[in-house]
């Protein structure tokens, strides 16, 4: 079930404490506006360090924004309470997003729907776009990369199975392609935490489901943390043992996916046609 | 032949008409451009009818164009190199500072109170001819190809920063968000995710800047800055018109040699 600013507060004194026993992500009453439109109503929310979360709820309930509000790439509401960190660092407190936020995004690999590639970049150069943050600028500048980075994003591009495309153009690849080579540039950028908005979305199912494999296998073999936000439910019950639901900017749902039942499911997605419920009905009976 | 189906749904459609509004708006843009072109007539001393009259004179000066002097072409070949290494390099000091102005000239990276200050200093040197600028320079460092490759450089700086910065804003800012999330600085946003995205069009307006600055670097030798201009304007000015032919032949090969170079070459960019 959602927990109150009250119940997160008591766990954020981490003096004496090391990386590894810090939450990944907290979120303590986040609340974001568009124009009229409340896209964030008072989150809180804990992720902590090896977990594999999955974001459920309708389009436009407001997953995406969290994501982004985490990896600081848009700021929330000015209200002082407002406060995100990603393992103790403050990453935006009161609408204001940290000065030295690259230091904190370099740890946490963003996933997106539409990939987020450059097409015109082959694959090798966009998979050491990962390393920017970590070399020197006039290295980034010049496109100078050692021999062991390039190394590195080899090994990383043979991780998810496309080291045999390393040098074609992004833009020839298929989507499935693409966002294997977008996880691998979070490998290469040696991410704690991956964030994935909707990766999947735009993907056949083969596709989907080899993508959804890759992120668990980080989570599991790995421990990285990884949160991803899903419309497919079945992906998100498979892969992720806990779900947090979105409704209107709201968190209704915080929990096992082993408690959720299509009931629930049913009142989150106000029973509409994106969801098959009869479909998922007999997967979650066989848990 | 419609079908009975076809000829219910036709009963129910029908073709919507041209708002009154539309009708209005182009009868009165087509009034307003024909009292333009009426307005100009006068000014612009239109009088088609001086072109029967002067047949002699234009069949006379054609008729020079008939048989070309190629007697002087190694100074004809020399003067064209020279016109080509002003466009060279005019073109060449212009695209380097076009790229900066260009992005700072881009309203989607860079704030408005730096886009529109150089935004008009980049009007202003587009808005300015080369032929003008040639005559100040040549006043600055005197006569010859220097004052034509720093007229050429000023101008098309004008012109490149325009475009540089219209490709940098038609980009698509997805790639750049996705760099910017593994948190690369601003300059490695632009670096890796913007100039790929424009570089094929960059070069294209290059290339095209390239080609029209052949053709003005052999004007602007009229007014002293070097290159094969001041050969032309020689020509033209002691009436030989055989000569003037063999001049203009020379750069019409030249250009249409480097046009067609040129179009090959945006073409493996694109």
């Amino acid at each position: 079930m959602p927990v109150s600013a009250e119940e997160i507060q008591p766990l954020l004194s981490y003096s004496n404490k090391s990386i590894d026993q810090l939450p990944a992500v907290e979120i303590i009453s986040l609340w974001k506006t568009f124009g009229d439109l409340q896209a964030l109503k008072e989150i809180n929310v804990l992720f902590q360090s090896g977990e594999m979360v999955g974001l459920i709820g309708t389009s436009g309930s407001g997953k995406s924004t969290l994501l982004r509000h985490i990896s600081g790439l848009i700021a929330s509401d000015a209200r002082s309470e407002c406060q995100i960190k990603v393992w103790g660092q403050v990453v935006q407190s009161g609408g204001q997003i940290c000065s030295d936020v690259r230091k904190i995004r370099a740890e946490i690999g963003f996933i997106f729907q539409q990939f987020n590639l450059v097409e015109r970049m082959s694959l090798l150069k966009n998979v050491l776009v990962g390393r920017l943050a970590k070399i020197p600028g006039y290295r980034s500048l010049f496109h100078l990369f050692t021999r062991s980075e390039k190394m590195e994003a080899m090994q990383a591009l043979d991780r998810v199975g496309l080291a045999s495309h390393a040098s074609q153009r992004a833009g020839t690849l298929s989507g499935g392609q693409q966002q294997r080579a977008a996880i691998a540039r979070t490998l290469q950028q040696q991410a704690k935490i991956i964030l994935a908005d909707e990766p999947i979305a735009s993907l056949d199912p083969a596709s989907a489901r080899l993508v959804m494999e890759t992120l668990g296998e980080l989570n599991q073999q790995d421990g990285i943390t990884v949160v991803v936000s899903l419309h497919q439910i079945s992906f998100a019950i498979r892969f992720c043992p806990r779900i947090v639901a979105l409704k209107s900017g709201e968190i209704v749902f915080d929990g096992s996916s082993e408690d959720l039942s299509v009931e629930q499911l049913g009142w989150i997605y106000d029973s509409d046609s994106e969801v098959d419920f009869e479909a998922i009905r007999p997967k979650l009976e066989e848990r | 032949m419609l079908t009975s189906a076809e000829n219910n749904s036709s009963a129910r459609l029908e073709v919507p008409k041209t708002p009154l509004g539309t009708i209005l708006s182009c009868f009165v843009a087509t009034v307003l451009l024909v009292a333009i072109l009426l307005f100009s007539i006068e000014g612009a001393e239109i009088r088609f009818g001086d072109l029967w009259k002067n047949r002699g004179n234009m069949l006379e000066y054609g008729s020079g164009f008939l048989k070309p002097d190629f007697l002087d072409w190694p100074d004809y070949l020399q003067e064209m190199i020279i016109t080509l290494q002003i466009a060279v390099w005019g073109t060449f000091l212009a695209i380097m500072g076009a790229i900066p102005f260009g992005l700072i000239c881009s309203s989607n990276i860079s704030p408005s109170w730096m886009t529109q200050p150089v935004r008009r200093l980049m009007d202003l040197l587009r808005s300015v001819n080369e032929m003008v600028f040639a005559m100040l320079f040549i006043a600055a460092v005197g006569l010859g190809p220097f004052a034509g490759v720093l007229a050429l450089s000023l101008h098309t700086l004008g012109t490149l920063s325009k475009l540089f910065s219209e490709a940098v804003e038609a980009i698509d800012p997805q790639p750049v968000e996705g760099i910017r999330a593994t948190g690369a600085m601003p300059i490695e946003e632009i670096t890796y995710g913007i100039i790929p995205q424009v570089i094929p069009l960059w070069i294209s307006y290059s290339l095209y800047r390239f080609e029209a600055n052949v053709r003005s670097a052999s004007v602007i030798g009229m007014v002293g800055a070097g290159g094969i201009g001041m050969l032309l304007w020689d020509a033209i000015r002691s009436f030989n018109y055989a000569k003037t032919a063999a001049i203009v032949l020379v750069i019409v090969v030249v250009v249409s040699v480097l046009d067609f170079a040129s179009s090959r070459i945006r073409r493996l960019y694109i």
